[in-house]
């Protein structure tokens, strides 16, 4: 029907070019202002170009010019000595993402259970959906700031770990695995629910074998999308890590740092040596952030054609 | 097919308990959300008691920040993120509507699928990568480009005061350059599905009436989505005055409340960050805490208006 209708449109706009009952002026008008959207898109696609050109030709220069070193050694503590190594931060990124995936994930899809599965229209659900479109838009700085008060404060300076680091990106990530997640629910169909429920399965059965696997392919990439924002980011983490250089694996004990970390940090640096560190970090950053959206589109796809 | 009947035994009273148990715990994890953004106001608004008592309501008047003579006045990082978050909307606003109606209005469908990409790639770039960028790429071609508008605009009457003298290029400007581009993609967005809920119906119309693209964009497409694009640029304006480090790092790092552009400043999330490592008073610390809880309330209170907004258009649309 869609592309009927399209078609007869097209049809229909150049007729009304061969009639020429379009003054100049109009038309004119109609294309600059079509040229101006392209222009928009051309700007965007510029900016990003830009972006990534450079980080990939100066960041390329740092990981391929120290190439195993940089994986294998510890950063260098002197800003202005060149040295290789941003395996601490690697390893502080990948765990420290890693455990705040382990809590927001299960915690976010039980939630978005709750708001589809059970909640559904009633006023406690309606406040927490609406509850968890403002925790989306609070900033990762007060996240950082609140797990600061609340966690960390009362452990002291024990209280400077990977962990504190983890449960900040938590929150930050609950609220957008929680959306997605209920978005991906709701487009569920309801006879697989009804059909599983005349087989005489509970709500329980029905949502963990029925709904949760037929919407898994939206929920996973939902949820790798909400890893890729917190692995790449940095607010959260200076109240709570701490600063380390040595490769830290225990998220439970001892000052940890990240790839988004030690990009601030030595961005701010006036040394050449350290930019260039900054400029190699950020390249293994986005390499792991790209990896995990390019995992999120080939794994939904995946799923879905199984399906 | 030949196989005996098995005795069932009856589940009912353990899978009810196991029914119950899944329900709890769903609730549980639903209600988490509830708790900690209850908890988040509790303990930054604690936090932050010091530093108003000693303060006062001059905590928000005040322009003077002197962490070493115990004067704490944020005013100037409230313009700073105001006036960042304003130059990044301004610019972003119409980037991101001519994205959304070229990627719904004109793009065939093959390229549609290209142009969401390009925006939600814009998106996964963390924003540090944006501040490294902006700091030491961008930044110093910028310090050119502003003399030179300097130059130009210097002694008109209102630009003149905008585009005022530049003397580095991390400034209000740049901060706000690269925030309008970090806002595109969630602008671009939103407003990419609100204008693709217009029926098919009324843009068929315009065009059968003789209408140009251009005029059935103008006529029949944005007053429909009008109400949802402009939820979606105050909800990029709350991301625009939230993030952080990008900012922190091209700002240029100085309490001023200036109406040159061309002028370094701050913005409360970016000092938060910039100064929490100096920070080791209790009172000081309490101070960049108040900024927070400032930000955390000035961001809901702009969410929430965008919510407000975007669900009225919605609805009225739905309505109509």
């Amino acid at each position: 029907m869609a592309v009927v209708a399209e078609q007869l449109v097209d049809r229909r706009e150049s007729l009304a070019e061969e009639l020429s009952g379009i003054s100049g002026r109009r038309r004119t008008k109609n294309t600059v202002m079509t040229a101006l959207m392209f222009m928009a898109v051309v700007f965007v696609g510029f900016a990003l170009l830009l972006v990534l050109a450079t980080v990939i030709t100066k960041g390329w220069s740092i990981v391929s010019g120290s190439f195993p070193a940089w994986f294998t050694k510890d950063i260098q503590l002197r800003p202005r000595v060149a040295g290789p190594g941003m395996k601490a931060a690697i390893v502080g990124t990948c765990v420290i993402t890693f455990t705040a995936t382990v809590i927001a994930v299960p915690l976010g899809i039980a939630g978005a259970v709750y708001l589809n599965e059970y909640g559904r229209n009633r006023p406690f659900a309606r406040v927490l959906r609406f509850l968890a479109n403002v925790m989306a838009g609070v900033p990762s700085i007060v996240m950082g700031l609140f797990i600061y008060v609340f966690w960390v404060v009362p452990r002291g300076t024990n209280g400077l770990i990977g962990f504190s680091g983890a449960l900040a990106l938590a929150c930050l990530m609950l609220p957008i695995v929680v959306r997605s997640s209920e978005e991906m629910l709701r487009l569920v169909p309801q006879n697989l629910r009804d059909a599983s429920y005349a087989l005489g399965a509970s709500t329980s059965r029905t949502t963990l074998r029925v709904v949760l696997p037929t919407a898994s392919p939206g929920v996973i990439s939902g949820c790798l999308l909400a890893v890729a924002r917190a692995a790449g980011e940095t607010a959260p983490l200076i109240f709570t890590i701490g600063a380390a250089k040595a490769t830290n694996w225990n998220v439970l004990k001892g000052t940890n740092t990240s790839l988004s970390m030690q990009i601030y940090g030595n961005a701010k640096e006036s040394f050449v040596t350290a930019q260039e560190r900054a400029w190699g970090a950020a390249l293994t950053l986005i390499a792991l952030a790209f990896l995990f959206t390019v995992a999120a589109r080939l794994l939904s796809a995946r799923l879905s054609r199984t399906r | 097919m030949n196989t005996p009947p098995v005795e069932v035994p009856d589940l009912r009273p353990r899978r009810q308990i196991l029914d119950r148990v899944f329900k709890g715990s769903t609730f549980g994890a639903g209600a988490l959300i509830l708790v900690v953004l209850v908890l988040i106001a509790w303990t930054i608004t604690h936090k932050s008691l010091p530093v108003f008592r000693s303060e006062g309501i001059g905590f928000f008047t005040k322009r003077k920040w002197a962490p070493a003579n115990e004067v704490y006045g944020a005013l100037s990082f409230i313009y700073g993120t105001a006036v960042t978050a304003l130059i990044a909307v301004v610019i972003s606003v119409p980037i991101s509507i001519g994205i959304a109606l070229f990627t719904t209005q004109v793009a065939p469908s093959w390229l549609k699928k290209w142009l969401v990409s390009l925006t939600d790639l814009v998106a996964v770039v963390p924003s540090v990568v944006f501040g490294l960028w902006g700091i030491i790429f961008l930044a110093p071609k910028l310090v050119h480009v502003y003399k030179t508008m300097h130059g130009w605009f210097g002694g008109w009457p209102v630009l003149g005061h905008l585009f005022g003298p530049a003397s580095a290029g991390r400034t209000f400007m740049t901060a706000g350059l690269i925030l309008s581009v970090m806002i595109t993609p969630i602008i671009t967005s939103i407003a990419r599905e609100v204008i693709e809920t217009t029926p098919q119906t009324d843009r068929d119309g315009a065009l059968a009436l003789g209408a140009t693209r251009w005029e059935m964009i103008t006529g029949a497409v944005l007053p429909h989505s009008i109400g949802g694009i402009v939820g979606a640029v105050m909800l990029g304006l709350g991301r625009a005055m939230g993030e952080t480090i990008a900012v922190a790092l091209v700002i240029g790092s100085s309490a001023t409340i200036t109406a040159n552009l061309f002028s370094s400043g701050d913005s409360l999330p970016s000092v938060i960050a910039f100064q929490w490592g100096e920070a080791t008073s209790e009172i000081k610390r309490s101070a960049l805490i108040a900024m927070g809880l400032t930000l955390f309330i000035l961001t809901i209170v702009v969410n929430l208006t965008a919510t407000a907004v975007v669900n009225r258009a919605t609805k009225r649309v739905q309505g109509a």
